[in-house]
C-alpha cells in the first residue's frame, strides 16, 4: 500500500513539473476569429522555429470577442500570453494592470515606435492618448472602407441609365451624398434577373456595430466627441447641427438604399451581402479586403475598393489592434520575445504579404507598397485620417450607450436625430460623473 | 433480526460510536443536515446578502484598483426613476404574458385532443414535444433564417398567402413585428411542455367520474367545465408558474434572434441586468437591478403559490 502511494505520488509529481516545464515553453496568443488571425498562425511558425516556443491561438468570433476577453483580463484569468485587443481597451488595461507596460522593455530592445505609422502608435499604443506610454505594439492597421461591384459600375448600360437617372456620371463616390445617391440608384434594380440593392451598412444593435458604422459618416462631417480634447466637454460637439446632419444622413442610407432585413447587421452580414450579389456597394473594415478581392464569384476584376467619402472632412473609423503582454501571463519572457520577433522589419514585411495589415514604416514607406495590392492605397489614404472612439476606462459604457441611441433612431424609428445625441451627451455625461471626471 | 438499524448500528465504527453516544436525535439530525445547510449558505445565501450589499456602493468588478463609495439608495433611484428600466419591464411583462396565454390555450387544447385514444397518438406525442429537446442557441439560429424578410419561408408563406412582398417586412426588423415574432418562437419551442403537463392532469383524472356524470346525463360540455378544467386546474397553475419563472428569466434566445433589438423593442429586463452587470461592468448598479429582479419574482410567484394551494385544497 505504502508502495503504491509513493508511486502514485512520484507520478503526480513528475506530471506536475512536465506540465510547468511545457508551459514555460508555450505562448498563447489571443485575438478574434477572421482573416488575419489565420495569417497569422502560419506567421508565427517562424517564431516556433527559431525559439522553440510553442504557438497557441486562442480565437473568439468577433461578435463575443470583447466580452470574452474583457472577462478573461477582470477575472485576471491565465488563459492569454499575449492579446491583440481593440484600441478602446488601452484604458482600462492600462490603469487596471492588465497589460504589461512596454518602454524599458522597448528601450532595451531598441524597438521605436518610430518606426510605426504615428497614427497607429497614437491609437493601438498610447495610454494616456498621445502620451510616450506605451501598452501595446501596433500589430494591424485597420479602418472601415468601402467595396463596390466594379463589373456594375463599368456596365454600359447600368452607366447609362445611372446618368439618365441622375446627370452625372456613375463612378466611386467622392462624397458621403454621392455616396447615398448612388446606393439609391441601384437600390431594387433588376441586375441579371435578379433584384440588387444599394449598399450594406453595420446596424448590429449588440457589440459595436451600428456605432462603427454611423460615425463613418459622423466623422466625415466633422463629428467631435469635446469641444476641447481631454476637457469632457461634449454639449455642442457631439449634438452640432454638422452631427445632426450625419446621423440623419445615415438614418436615410438605411431606410433608402439598404436590403431587406439588415438591421441587426454587421461584418459578416455585409460580406455575405456582398458575396451573394445582393447589393452594388459595402462597407467593412480594410482586413477583410485580401480576402474579398481573392473571392472566386465576386472578387478579381468585378470589385474595387475606396476609402471612407468625405463630406466636410476626409476621415475613417479607426479599427484595428495592438499586440499587449497581459501581466497575468507566466511566461512574459516568452511574450516579450514574441514582441520582439514581432517588431522585426523583415516579420512586418512578410505580414504584409501574408494578409495582415502591418504598419511598420519599412512596409507602407516603401515606393511600391500603395501599388502592391488593390487597396493598399485606399489603406494608407485611410489610415491618414483615422479617428476612433473614446478610449476611457469606461468606454464599454460609454459605447453601448452610442448603440442605443443610434439604433433606436435609425432603425428602430424613434425620435429624431437631435434627440438620439442629445441623450447620448446625457447618458455620456452620467458615465463621467460617475467616473469622477465631470 | 437483521434490523436495518442494527445493521448500520454494527457498521458505524466504534470511535465514531463513541463519540455519538449520549447525543440527542436532534443533535445528530443537526449533524446529518448542517453540511447541506453550509453549502446552501456558501452557494446561495452569502451571495445573495453579498449582492445586497454591494448593491448599496458604486463597485465595478473590473475596477479593482478603484475605491468602493458608498451610495446609499442612489442605484435604486436611478433605476426606479429611469424610463428605460420600466419600458424593459414593460417588455417583459408583455413576452410573459402573451406566452403564457398562448402556450397554456395551444397546450391545454393538444393535451385535450392527444388524450382520445386514436391510432399514432404516440408518435404523433413524440413529434410535438421535439422543439422542447432542442437548443435554445439551435432554435435562435434556426428562426433567424426562418424569418429572413428575402430568403426565409415565414415572409414567403405570408407573400404566398396575402400579396403582401416578402422582402417589404421584417418580422425581427422595424416595424412592431419583433416582439411577437420571439413570442411565437418561444410558443413554438415550449408549448408542448404545457401540453405534457396538462396530459399529466387529464390522465389522471379517473373514468368512473365521467361514467357517473353520464349516468347523471351531464352534457359534455358540462362535464368539460365541471370535471376536467377542476382537475386539470393545480397540473396547468404548476406549468405556469414554470413558464413565468423560465420566461421571466429569458436570455439566450432572444439575444440570438433579436439581441434586444430593434432599438430596445425586444430588450427584456435579463438581457438588460446583464449588460449593466457584464458589459458596462456597473456591478454595484446591476446588484440593485438584480434585487429589484429578485423581489419582484419572489413575490409574485409567494402569491402565486398561495393560490395555486388554494385550488389544490378545493
Amino acid at each position: 500500500m505504502k508502495h503504491t502511494t509513493l508511486a502514485a505520488s512520484a507520478a503526480l509529481a513528475l506530471v506536475w513539473t512536465a506540465q510547468a516545464n511545457a508551459q514555460a515553453n508555450e505562448l498563447t496568443l489571443c485575438w478574434a476569429a477572421w482573416d488575419p488571425a489565420n495569417a497569422l498562425v502560419e506567421l508565427s511558425k517562424d517564431f516556433e522555429a527559431q525559439s522553440g516556443i510553442k504557438m497557441n491561438f486562442e480565437f473568439v468570433p468577433w461578435p463575443n470577442f470583447a466580452d470574452r476577453m474583457l472577462n478573461e483580463l477582470n477575472s485576471g484569468g491565465q488563459l492569454c500570453d499575449l492579446l491583440i485587443g481593440d484600441s478602446q481597451w488601452l484604458g482600462g488595461s492600462a490603469e487596471n494592470g492588465h497589460y504589461l507596460k512596454l518602454n524599458d522593455f522597448f528601450a532595451a530592445e531598441g524597438i521605436s515606435m518610430d518606426d510605426f505609422l504615428p497614427a497607429a502608435v497614437y491609437a493601438y499604443s498610447t495610454w494616456p492618448k498621445g502620451t510616450p506610454n506605451y501598452w501595446a505594439l501596433p500589430a494591424m492597421g485597420d479602418a472601415n472602407g468601402w467595396f463596390y461591384r466594379k463589373d456594375w459600375f463599368t456596365n454600359p448600360d447600368i452607366m447609362a441609365a445611372y446618368k439618365e437617372a441622375t446627370g452625372q456620371d456613375l463612378r466611386e463616390p467622392q462624397s458621403q451624398k454621392e455616396l447615398l445617391q448612388i446606393a439609391q440608384f441601384f437600390q431594387g434594380r433588376e441586375i441579371d434577373g435578379k433584384t440588387v440593392y444599394g449598399a450594406s451598412i453595420f446596424t448590429e444593435r449588440g457589440s459595436e456595430g451600428i456605432t462603427m458604422g454611423a460615425t463613418g459618416a459622423l466623422y466625415a462631417w466633422g463629428f467631435k466627441y469635446e469641444n476641447t480634447p481631454g476637457s469632457y466637454d461634449m454639449e455642442g460637439a457631439v449634438n452640432s447641427p454638422a452631427a445632426v446632419e450625419a446621423l440623419e444622413f445615415y438614418k436615410t442610407l438605411y431606410d433608402t438604399a439598404t436590403p431587406p432585413g439588415y438591421d441587426n447587421a454587421y461584418m459578416e452580414q455585409s460580406l455575405d451581402a456582398f458575396k451573394s450579389g445582393q447589393v452594388a456597394m459595402a462597407m467593412n473594415w480594410f482586413a477583410f479586403f485580401p480576402g474579398l478581392y481573392a473571392d472566386p464569384t465576386t472578387g478579381g476584376d468585378k470589385i474595387d475598393f475606396f476609402v471612407n467619402p468625405p463630406q466636410n472632412v476626409a476621415a475613417s473609423t479607426l479599427g484595428g489592434q495592438g499586440i499587449s503582454v497581459v501581466s497575468y501571463s507566466d511566461n512574459v519572457e516568452g511574450a516579450l520575445q514574441y514582441i520582439k520577433w514581432f517588431a522585426n522589419p523583415d516579420v512586418q514585411k512578410k505580414w504584409w504579404a501574408s494578409g495582415g495589415y502591418a504598419v511598420h514604416n519599412a512596409v507602407v514607406n516603401d515606393p511600391a507598397f500603395p501599388e502592391s495590392t488593390p487597396f493598399a492605397g485606399d489603406f494608407l489614404q485611410a489610415m491618414s485620417g483615422v479617428q476612433d472612439f473614446w478610449q476611457e476606462p469606461a468606454y464599454a459604457s460609454l459605447l453601448l450607450a452610442m448603440q442605443e441611441r443610434l439604433h433606436n433612431y435609425v432603425v428602430a424609428d424613434q425620435g429624431t436625430a437631435q434627440e438620439a445625441l442629445d441623450g447620448l451627451i446625457a447618458d455620456w455625461t452620467e458615465v463621467f460623473e460617475d467616473e469622477g471626471k465631470l | 433480526m437483521t434490523n436495518p438499524i442494527d445493521i448500520a448500528a454494527k457498521a458505524t465504527p466504534a470511535p465514531v460510536a463513541r463519540r455519538l453516544r449520549g447525543l440527542s436525535d436532534r443533535s445528530i439530525a443537526w449533524i446529518f443536515v448542517a453540511p447541506t445547510i453550509l453549502l446552501l449558505l456558501a452557494v446561495n445565501i452569502f451571495p445573495l446578502i453579498w449582492t445586497v450589499r454591494l448593491s448599496f456602493t458604486n463597485y465595478a468588478a473590473n475596477r479593482p484598483g478603484r475605491e468602493v463609495e458608498w451610495v446609499g439608495l442612489r442605484n435604486y433611484i436611478r433605476i426606479l426613476t429611469d424610463d428605460g428600466t420600466w419600458a424593459n419591464m414593460q417588455t417583459t411583462a408583455h413576452f410573459l404574458i402573451w406566452t403564457i396565454i398562448l402556450q397554456v390555450v395551444i397546450g391545454f387544447t393538444l393535451a385535450w385532443l392527444i388524450n382520445r385514444k386514436f391510432k399514432g397518438n404516440d408518435l404523433l406525442t413524440t413529434l410535438i414535444v421535439i422543439p422542447m429537446m432542442l437548443s435554445p442557441a439551435v432554435v435562435g439560429n434556426f428562426w433567424t433564417f426562418l424569418y429572413q424578410p428575402q430568403i426565409g419561408l415565414i415572409n414567403y408563406v405570408v407573400e404566398l398567402v396575402s400579396g403582401v412582398p416578402a422582402s417589404s417586412f421584417s418580422m425581427l426588423g422595424p416595424g412592431g413585428l419583433a416582439p411577437w415574432s420571439i413570442i411565437i418562437v418561444d410558443t413554438w419551442m415550449w408549448t408542448p411542455f404545457v401540453m405534457l403537463i396538462c396530459l399529466a392532469g387529464l390522465r389522471s383524472i379517473p373514468d368512473y367520474i365521467y361514467e357517473a356524470a353520464e349516468v347523471d346525463r351531464a352534457s359534455k360540455w358540462r362535464q368539460f367545465w365541471t370535471i376536467t378544467v377542476p382537475m386539470v386546474l393545480p397540473f396547468l397553475m404548476l406549468a405556469v408558474l414554470f413558464r413565468g419563472i423560465e420566461n421571466f428569466k429569458m436570455f439566450d434566445m432572444v439575444v440570438l434572434l433579436t439581441g434586444g433589438g430593434p432599438g430596445n423593442e425586444t430588450l427584456l429586463a435579463s438581457i438588460d441586468l446583464k449588460r449593466e452587470a457584464f458589459e458596462k461592468w456597473r456591478t454595484g448598479y446591476s446588484s440593485a437591478y438584480a434585487i429589484i429582479l429578485f423581489v419582484t419574482v419572489f413575490g409574485l410567484a409567494s402569491i402565486y403559490v398561495k393560490a395555486l394551494n388554494k385550488v389544490k385544497e378545493r
